[in-house]
């Protein structure tokens, strides 16, 4: 793997001159990589992981599963594609099993869920049904442990 | 007042604290110190070991166990030694789970030492070696290993060292705090001469899976040092369980079994959740062993080569997770510059001197830490550096 993108999965929170002199390479170095890496479609993007308790005061999450009907309507491709294209969609997944598509939005309240549901996706010409559920509360993101308190470690700071 | 030193035993009373302790104490009351101090694995225990040891516990297998510990441990720990080193170990009689190398160590050294035997060991070297000796009424006599030398035990210095009354050999390698290993010609010659002057040698080889040059040689699969070796291991450091505190020693049966003695009256056994956890470990721990070891050797080689860049000279270390610089150029003794450092631009690494005398102008710097640290680290003693004139 890319050494570059490799330290990136680490999840430290490492800028590109930072990178660049654990890595033994330039800024600019690092730079030209992460952009070769876009213009491959490698790295879509760079995000901060926020707490969700954070984000919680300000935004509601929800899953929602989407069951198609893919005749007549350009196939699964087609409805993703569409429904991706929503800003309230964050990820949206084509699944194997009892649904088709796993979408995650967020939204400001509760309301705006739902409208979003009601009045966008059970639109969509295919969209045969759909079961939404919200985020309750989050323990881990990102393979980051929410709380803290709870992966404490009482590590000594200096041990032989 | 209290005066109730006076029952202290005179060998421990003068026995001088590990020049860690109060380095831990300043640390730990600092909000905002960056610490290189640790001399532990910074990963968690693999998920699935931790599985095993809870998995113990939802059993209810809290018994006491055999004194040697559980047949299946041992029986892992026979596998896993021949595979990875060499040596047959019978699990009934030549096998001993221990807790940690720590006590293995220990219980060795009480059950071999007379009162005033010697002891050969290299330094720079674990903080314990010599008071554990000294506790035994033994005389340490260490050998002095050298940056030049990458931190070897140089074959010429130790028949240089030896005197009559030395029984026992004490090695490490991958070598805590250097990073110092042993190729096999100089194991060669070493056991040659642990041969010739008819020495016990008790082999610390608790960083040898975190071996990042060449392949790690254990000195009890040379020709004529199985029946003369104590192999000493653990879990702590390749498959990050120092809280689990359990290792275990293989050896010639004699030994052993007066080893067992000190055991069985002093500890009964390891803590039976411990022990499934390492059987856990040597079963099926190795990928996530090698992970974290493909980890250690990235931030190694960051950390060396950002120490060369600030021009404190730094070796390469073979083994373990410690980078052990020259300070030397700053004019200041080791526990000075721990100290000014740490003062200054609340950075934590030990001075070398903790680790024995031969570690004089060297500082370890632990690199079992985040790439975050290690870089906050680096830019801090950078700071410091600008502040002193250099030679």
């Amino acid at each position: 793997m890319n050494s570059v993108l490799k330290l990136i999965l680490d999840g430290e929170a490492l800028d590109t001159a930072q990178i660049g002199k654990i890595l033994g390479l330039g800024a600019e170095a690092v730079d030209r990589e992460l952009a070769a890496l876009r213009q491959q479609g490698v790295l879509l993007g760079m995000r901060p992981v926020l707490n969700p308790s954070y984000e919680s005061e300000h935004r509601v999450r929800a899953v929602i599963e989407i069951k198609i009907r893919t005749e007549g309507v350009g196939g699964f491709d087609g409805i993703a594609e569409r429904i991706s294209s929503f800003e309230q969609v964050e990820s949206c997944f084509l699944m194997s099993g009892g649904y088709d598509l796993l979408v995650v939005v967020t939204a400001d309240n509760l309301y705006k869920v739902a409208g979003f549901v009601h009045e966008r996706l059970a639109r969509i010409d295919g969209v045969q049904g759909t079961s939404t559920h919200f985020f309750l509360r989050a323990y881990k993101k990102d393979g980051f442990i929410v709380n803290a308190e709870a992966s404490r470690r009482d590590q000594p700071s200096v041990s032989p | 007042m209290d005066s109730s030193g006076r029952f202290v035993a005179r060998h421990v009373a003068t026995l001088p604290k590990s020049g860690i302790r109060d380095f831990f104490a300043i640390v730990s009351k600092m909000k905002d110190a960056v610490s290189l101090g640790i001399g532990e694995p910074d990963f968690v225990t693999p998920y699935h070991i931790r599985e095993a040891a809870i998995s113990s516990l939802e059993k209810g297998r809290t018994s006491y166990t055999d004194n040697r510990g559980t047949q299946q441990f041992r029986e892992e720990i026979s596998r896993y030694v021949a595979k990875n080193y060499g040596p047959e170990y019978d699990p009934e009689t030549e096998i001993l789970g221990t807790i940690g190398v720590s006590e293995a160590l220990d219980i060795l050294l009480r059950s071999t030492l007379n009162p005033g035997d010697k002891v050969l060991y290299h330094e720079p070297c674990y903080v314990s070696y010599a008071p554990s000796v000294t506790l035994c009424h033994g005389e340490a006599i260490p050998i002095r290993t050298v940056a030049a030398d990458q931190f070897a035990l140089d074959p010429a210095a130790l028949r240089a060292a030896w005197q009559p009354g030395c029984k026992l050999l004490i090695l490490n390698f991958p070598t805590n705090p250097t990073g110092g290993t042993a190729d096999r010609s100089k194991l060669e010659a070493i056991a040659k001469f642990a041969i010739e002057k008819d020495l016990l040698v008790a082999s610390d080889e608790i960083y040898s899976e975190l071996t990042f040059e060449g392949d790690h040689v254990s000195i009890a699969s040379l020709p004529g040092m199985r029946e003369r070796t104590v192999f000493l291991h653990g879990f702590s450091k390749a498959f990050a369980m120092t809280g689990f505190r359990i290792g275990y020693a293989c050896g010639p049966a004699a030994v052993i079994d007066g080893m067992l003695k000190v055991h069985q009256y002093g500890i009964m056994c390891a803590p039976i959740m411990s022990q499934e956890a390492a059987v856990e470990a040597l079963r099926n721990g190795r990928d996530s062993m090698l992970h974290m070891r493909d980890k250690y050797r990235e931030r190694r080689d960051f950390i060396v080569r950002r120490f060369n860049e600030l021009g404190l000279k730094c070796h390469l270390p073979r083994g373990a997770f410690y980078a052990f610089p020259d300070i030397t150029s700053t004019g200041m003794d080791s526990m000075t510059f721990a100290q000014k450092l740490l003062e200054q631009q609340k950075v934590a690494m030990v001075p070398g001197t903790a680790f024995g005398a031969a570690g004089a102008g060297f500082c370890r710097a632990s690199f079992s830490t985040s790439y975050e640290k290690i870089h906050e680290a680096g830019e801090r003693i950078a700071r410091f550096l600008d502040t002193i004139p250099r030679r």
